[in-house]
């Protein structure tokens, strides 16, 4: 009546035509090559009597971390390891090693496990191609899907080491030459053999995650240094970090912009002099303002001072007094402001005015003493126009900067943190100074 | 969908066809390949025993594709120097060929389409080359040479040779996918897309001892 039933595909026991040991194929018909995990004899899984393809020697014998046979969990599907291959590359004139696993699901079919150094990712074959760019700083890039991929190194993977089941027709010597690409915590990959170029996708993926899956025994070996696609831990932070700040910022601002509305920032005074120096000054050079009436509640004064100073400079020696009391607030500042232009073009140096603010003034009467300085300049008479200007209730922005540099410190710091990460990220990279094998590959 | 019946010209078995579209059959008994010409089935093969290939895909799967039911009518095993796959035929609940690839188990569904462009020759192509179709940049990627290895249940075509055919595979930078097919001459195309297993919604699978 319909077509006569298959047997359900099972896993296949065989013996090595080898060494005599059991040889299962648990990858059903998808294994290509097998590895007779007793004498590593590489077999052809597609010929019903094994047949041998390659004999290996490895002076050392590697044990998967990740028991063959093994089944866990990725990405909510169950996945049996049924393949172990070691990869060997060199950088510096030393080998590195890493481990990468076949992973198998008669359904979805096949992933991979990668580890270095106790760094896993979780790996499979890409199916689209990604297009080829530049960075700004003309490193070759690799977008996908909208994301881009930093170029991180290029190396030769030399397979040095196999156990278990192959999609592929694997052997022992063969060497493909690799690119890898990050976005943390995704890491593209080409590998090239012979003209063939296969691109596959991997997302760094937390040793302890992989020992959970897999209910393996034990704790996973803890990763050493940094690897090439392993999230910051700071990731997120900075951005955070930085959105405080933007946050308190405009908090602070908004107080500042508020008070502002009640400060009263009234002239109180206001008058123009002048000042000629004497070469044998003979007369007192200082006086007194009139007495003017500063009002309202305790608070700031700004005592401004704006001259005519162009190439020169000239010194007061201030003083507001209170004109009933006698209480004075002393203070003095340099104005000075010179121009030019030299082989670098235009340049200026300091500004014609000055400021002071005093704070905590009470309501009175006031007066100021004012007593200019200036330097002798040869036999022509040095002088100076000048406006002496009492503002009352100010807005005053140091406590604004102060609060605002405070602020700053926790995203600074987090960026310096970052940075430090990333560049010990990279110094594993093709781009990483001096000290890096960059320059030898 | 009408299913016409007759008799396997060489074991006498009777022969359905269950789409109206198929021109080519496998007899269940005798593994005699048929190939419809009116009412007569002529013998044009045998179908060689399959390779252990296992697909989880077999005849009479069905899914759905796109909102559109379908049912797996045949297959197409094709065997190339690494290894095997499988071209499921899919005929749809509007009697439209569809094209399910499982390549070590990779999905792909494609339909045949009309070229946008002249293709090329086989000679000609080079991995790396660049189409532009319907706005998308297809890049050729692979080029295969394989040989027919076997086919099972109804196909769309007479399909038994078993001389070796190029295929030229083009991805894009999204799941978009096609194949140029040179089999015939001028080549066929098909387009189509790589799928996630679980969103074809396929029953009547085979099943795994231990899965």
């Amino acid at each position: 009546m319909s077509t006569a039933p298959k047997p359900n595909p099972t896993v296949r026991s065989l013996a090595c035509p080898n060494c005599g040991g059991i040889v299962e194929i648990r990858g059903m018909g998808r294994t290509l090559t097998v590895v007779c995990v007793q004498c590593l004899t590489i077999l052809d899984a597609t010929t019903p009597s094994l047949q041998v393809i390659q004999q290996f020697q490895s002076k050392e014998r590697y044990r998967p971390l990740i028991p063959l046979g093994t089944r866990g969990k990725m990405r909510g599907d169950p996945y049996e390891a049924i393949g172990f291959q070691v990869r060997e590359m060199t950088a510096d004139g030393l080998p590195y090693t890493w481990a990468e696993y076949v992973l198998f699901n008669p359904f979805k079919g096949f992933r991979y496990l990668t580890e270095y150094n106790g760094h896993w990712n979780d790996t499979a074959a890409l199916q689209s191609v990604p297009t080829s760019g530049r960075s700004i700083r003309g490193r070759p890039t690799m977008g996908l899907l909208g994301e881009t991929y930093q170029h991180f190194q290029n190396y030769c993977a030399k397979t040095i080491y196999v156990m278990g089941e192959f999609p592929w027709q694997v052997r022992v010597g063969e060497s493909a030459e690799c690119d890898d690409y990050i976005s943390p915590p995704r890491m593209l990959s080409s590998e090239k053999l012979e003209n063939e170029v296969t691109w596959s996708l991997g997302e760094y993926t937390p040793g302890a995650a992989i020992w959970k899956n897999f209910g393996l025994q034990g704790s996973p070996p803890a990763p050493m240094g940094i690897f090439a696609n392993q999230p910051s831990p700071h990731t997120g932070a900075i951005g955070k970090a930085w959105a405080r700040f933007a946050f308190w910022l405009l908090v602070l601002l908004a107080v500042q912009l508020f008070f502002a509305v009640f400060h009263s920032n009234k002239t109180v005074f206001s008058q123009k002099y002048s000042f000629t120096h004497q070469s044998r000054a003979q007369t007192e050079n200082s006086f007194v303002t009139e007495v003017f009436d500063v009002q309202g509640r305790t608070s700031n004064v700004e005592v401004d001072l704006s001259t005519d100073l162009d190439n020169n400079w000239a010194y007061f020696n201030l003083a507001l007094i209170n004109a009933d009391s006698g209480q004075a607030y002393d203070f003095s500042r340099q104005v000075s402001y010179y121009h030019g232009r030299d082989s670098d073009g235009n340049w200026s140096e300091g500004r014609a005015r000055a400021s002071v603010v005093l704070s905590a003034i009470a309501p009175g009467r006031y007066y100021v003493r004012v007593e200019p300085e200036m330097e002798a300049q040869g036999t022509a008479l040095n002088a100076v126009r000048y406006q002496v200007r009492v503002t009352r209730d100010v807005t005053t922005w140091a406590f604004f900067l102060i609060g605002a540099l405070v602020l700053l410190i926790p995203p600074v710091f987090v960026t310096i943190r970052t940075g430090a990460f990333e560049g010990r990220r990279w110094a594993e990279s093709d781009y990483g100074g001096s000290s890096s094998k960059g320059d030898d590959e | 969908m009408s299913k016409p019946v007759g008799n396997c010209s060489n074991c006498g078995a009777p022969i359905t066809f269950q789409f109206s579209s198929a021109v080519q059959t496998t007899c269940p008994y005798c593994r005699s390949i048929l190939v419809r010409h009116d009412v007569n089935l002529e013998k044009v093969g045998e179908v060689a025993d399959l390779p252990p290939e296992v697909s989880p895909i077999q005849l009479r799967t069905d899914g759905v594709y796109k909102n559109q039911p379908f049912e797996v009518a045949g297959r197409i095993i094709y065997q190339y120097e690494q290894g095997y796959w499988n071209e499921w035929h899919c005929v749809t609940n509007t009697g439209r060929s569809l094209w399910l690839s499982d390549a070590m188990a990779q999905y792909a569904v494609t339909g045949q389409a009309t070229p946008p462009s002249r293709l090329p020759e086989p000679a000609s192509l080079r991995p790396g080359q660049l189409f532009q179709w319907n706005g998308l940049q297809y890049q050729v990627t692979t080029l295969t040479e394989a040989q027919y290895l076997g086919v099972e249940g109804e196909l769309p075509f007479e399909y038994w040779d078993k001389s070796k055919v190029m295929f030229a595979d083009l991805r894009t930078g999204t799941n978009q996918f096609g194949t140029i097919d040179y089999s015939e001459d001028p080549p066929l195309l098909f387009l189509g897309e790589y799928v996630e297993f679980d969103s074809l919604r396929l029953k009547n699978l085979r099943e795994f001892e231990g899965w």
